[in-house]
Formats: C-alpha cells, sequence, structure tokens
C-alpha cells in the first residue's frame, strides 16, 4: 500500500491502551525546546518548521518509527531537517558526537 | 548541569541531542539560557490553564459561547499567552460526549494542557481511538451510555482541541478557581469526566 | 479521492473516499505538503473541519449509529460527491 506513512496509523488494529506516563529526561524535554526554539514561536529564529519536523518523522523506515522513542524520532527528524536546510553538515555532527563521547 | 546519562553510557540520541545542542549553541542559533528556559517553561505547564478556561465556561454563559465560537480569542481574553494555538473548544452535553486524538502524530494543546501524555502518542490510542472510541474510552474506566452521541475529533491539521466537559452537579454557588480544582487534564482531552465534588478536600 | 501522493500530507488514509459534511470553515493556511518541502505553501489553502458518521467511515463500526468523526481536510482534498 504505496503511500501510507508509518504514521498513518487511524484505524489500523492495535491492542489495549497502556496508560503510562513516564516523566520526561532531561534530554528529551530539551530536544522538545530545542524544537520549539527553532520553529520560532517562542522569540528565537525561526529556522525551520514544525512540517519539515513532521515530515521527516515520517519518512523514517517503518522499523525506526516502530523501534525509537518519540523524542528519538524527534531529535533524528531535527538533525535531519536542519542538515538539509545547510544549517549544519553530517560530517560536522559525526565529529561533535565522537567528541561528546570520549569526554562521557 | 549534569545529565542524566553521566552515570552510565549515553544512548546514541542522547548523544545527538547534546551533539546537536552544542553545535547550534556554538553558531549562536540558540542559546543554552533559552533551553534552559523553555524547559523550564514546559515542566511547570500542567492543566491548570486549561481549566481555568473551563471554569469560566462554567460560571460565564456569555464567556461559554464565546468560548465556543473562537477558542484562541476567548483564552486571550483570560490574559492566557498563547500566541500560535489556534483553539477549537467542543462541548459535552447530556446528548454528546466528545474525545480527542491526533492518529497522524500529536498534536495537543500544549499551552493550555502541557505535554501530553504517552498514552495520547501511543500506537493504540491513535489507531483505535477513530474507529472504536466506546472500547477505548471503556479502558479508560469510562463507560458512555448508547443513547449519548460520541464525536472523535481528529487533530489532523491546523487546529487544537479542547473538551469542554458538563459541569459536576453539586457545585453550585462555587468560585472558578475551586471549580479549575476538579477540572482534570483527561477531562479536558474527553476520556474521563471531571472530578465530583465529593472527591476533593 | 485523489491517490495518496508521496510527501508529507495531513489528510489520513483512513478517511479517504468518505463522504461527509462540512461542520466549519477554521480559515486559510499555507499549504503544509509545501512547508514541510520548505516551500512557503502560499496562496494559502482553506481548511475545512468535516464531519462523517462513524458507520460510514468503518464498515463494521459497532458504536452507535449517531456517532461521529470530525476531521481537519484541505480544500484540495475535497470533491463534491
Amino acid at each position: 500500500m504505496s503511500g501510507r506513512g508509518p504514521h498513518d496509523m487511524g484505524g489500523l488494529p492495535a491492542g489495549k491502551v497502556e496508560r503510562t506516563e513516564h516523566d520526561y529526561a532531561d534530554w528529551e524535554r530539551r530536544v522538545d525546546a530545542l524544537a520549539v526554539l527553532l520553529w520560532g514561536i517562542k522569540g528565537a529564529k525561526k529556522l525551520m518548521t514544525v512540517d519539515e519536523l513532521r515530515k521527516n518523522i515520517e519518512a523514517l523506515p517503518p522499523d525506526a518509527y516502530e523501534k525509537l522513542s518519540y523524542y528519538e524520532r524527534w531529535v533524528k527528524s531535527l538533525t535531519d531537517t536542519l542538515i538539509q536546510r545547510g544549517v549544519i553538515s553530517a560530517e560536522e555532527l559525526e565529529r561533535k558526537m565522537v567528541e561528546v563521547e570520549k569526554r562521557g | 548541569m549534569k545529565d542524566q546519562g553521566s552515570y552510565r553510557p549515553l544512548s546514541y540520541f542522547q548523544l545527538m541531542e547534546i551533539s546537536l545542542r552544542e553545535l547550534l549553541v556554538e553558531k549562536g542559533i540558540v542559546t543554552d539560557a533559552q533551553v534552559n528556559a523553555e524547559v523550564e517553561d514546559m515542566r511547570r505547564r500542567g492543566p491548570e490553564r486549561g481549566a481555568r478556561v473551563v471554569a469560566k465556561a462554567w460560571t460565564d454563559p456569555e464567556y461559554r459561547k464565546r468560548l465556543l465560537l473562537n477558542g484562541t480569542a476567548a483564552c486571550e481574553e483570560l490574559g492566557l499567552d498563547i500566541p500560535a494555538l489556534k483553539l477549537v473548544v467542543v462541548e459535552n452535553t447530556p446528548d454528546v460526549h466528545n474525545a480527542i486524538v491526533c492518529t497522524l502524530c500529536s498534536c495537543y494543546p500544549r499551552m493550555l494542557l502541557g505535554i501530553p501524555p504517552d498514552w495520547y502518542k501511543s500506537r493504540n490510542y491513535r489507531s483505535r481511538m477513530v474507529r472504536e472510541p466506546r472500547e477505548v474510552l471503556k479502558e479508560f474506566g469510562l463507560m458512555i451510555g448508547e443513547e449519548i452521541q460520541i464525536r472523535v475529533h481528529d487533530s489532523t491539521a491546523e487546529m487544537r482541541y479542547l473538551v469542554l466537559p458538563m459541569r459536576p452537579p453539586g457545585t453550585e454557588g462555587w468560585s472558578e478557581e475551586r471549580l479549575a480544582g476538579l477540572v482534570t487534564r483527561d477531562s479536558m482531552i474527553g476520556v474521563a469526566l471531571p472530578d465530583s465534588p465529593g472527591k476533593t478536600a | 479521492m485523489r491517490a495518496h501522493p508521496a510527501g508529507h500530507v495531513r489528510t489520513p488514509f483512513y478517511i479517504r473516499g468518505c463522504v461527509g459534511e462540512v461542520e466549519r470553515l477554521c480559515g486559510a493556511f499555507p499549504n503544509p505538503e509545501q512547508l514541510a518541502e520548505r516551500r512557503d505553501g502560499l496562496p494559502a489553502v482553506p481548511l475545512y473541519r468535516v464531519r462523517f458518521r462513524q458507520k460510514e467511515v468503518w464498515p463494521d463500526y459497532r458504536g452507535s449509529d449517531s456517532d461521529l468523526l470530525e476531521v481537519e481536510i484541505f480544500q484540495h482534498w475535497l470533491e463534491k460527491p
């Protein structure tokens, strides 16, 4: 069924709703904050739209969409969007991730 | 500020968040102060603003009419700072029960209710709420009689939705502030009823 | 309704081909399908809330006959029946 993204799930069979509510981790809250700031609605410079965030989440392969948690999808999509916009490059992100991991 | 990942290896995506943020700060696109301020704003934000709006609608019939006609304007009347929010308020009556879902992602009136709970964003809620709302509501402990019409609102595009629950009986003469204390987040999503007077201190 | 184009759309798959009635015009907004591609999405497209009977959307719907589903749909996804 081409064209139905992994996110477009209305009406599909699914199980019982688990009424879990985890307290969001600091890093998850920061991802949320970054997105809101980059959308420009809280006074920071607008560098992307929520539509691009959604598009990049929807473009994740179905197994990635399922496996990744909500904010893992967001942070992946944020970096994809900013790379697409030329705000950062994939290389500099990779370098930075190596550096941060070494720091511990 | 120590990241909670400091005591065990950071996951790939936690690394990505830190790295992305540091790059953006280095490039002068955001500051740590801005990120922290936004984190704190959303951390403190619960459903209180939504509850205020509901309580006002319960006590002021003219406000209620304005709220149902133009949710955003009515919230701004109360001085609520919600610049980007395009709000539709849907009213529960003895004949109609409303419930909200975003099947495509997780659209939610965050400026009124805070960050949405996990279950609202879950596959099971998003898939089934449009198709079998009565069964899903039962799982939330809410039984809606067959004679009551259920309206499910899928926030597919620009609008965000708030359910205006029915005012609980036994609250005659209550102040807005006291009434707001009965209004739960889940009642404004439509998966629960507001608390009744007996439950609160 | 049209075949589902590639890219970002805000019309859910499950509602395609269904017939409903307009509940209200929400306003006109830049087209999210184009915003997702970093275009400006103008001219703005009218957005409607459309009301459907659940029993007409799902052949096996088990709730009340009067139950409704209300969905926001951009004008370019709507056709007159």
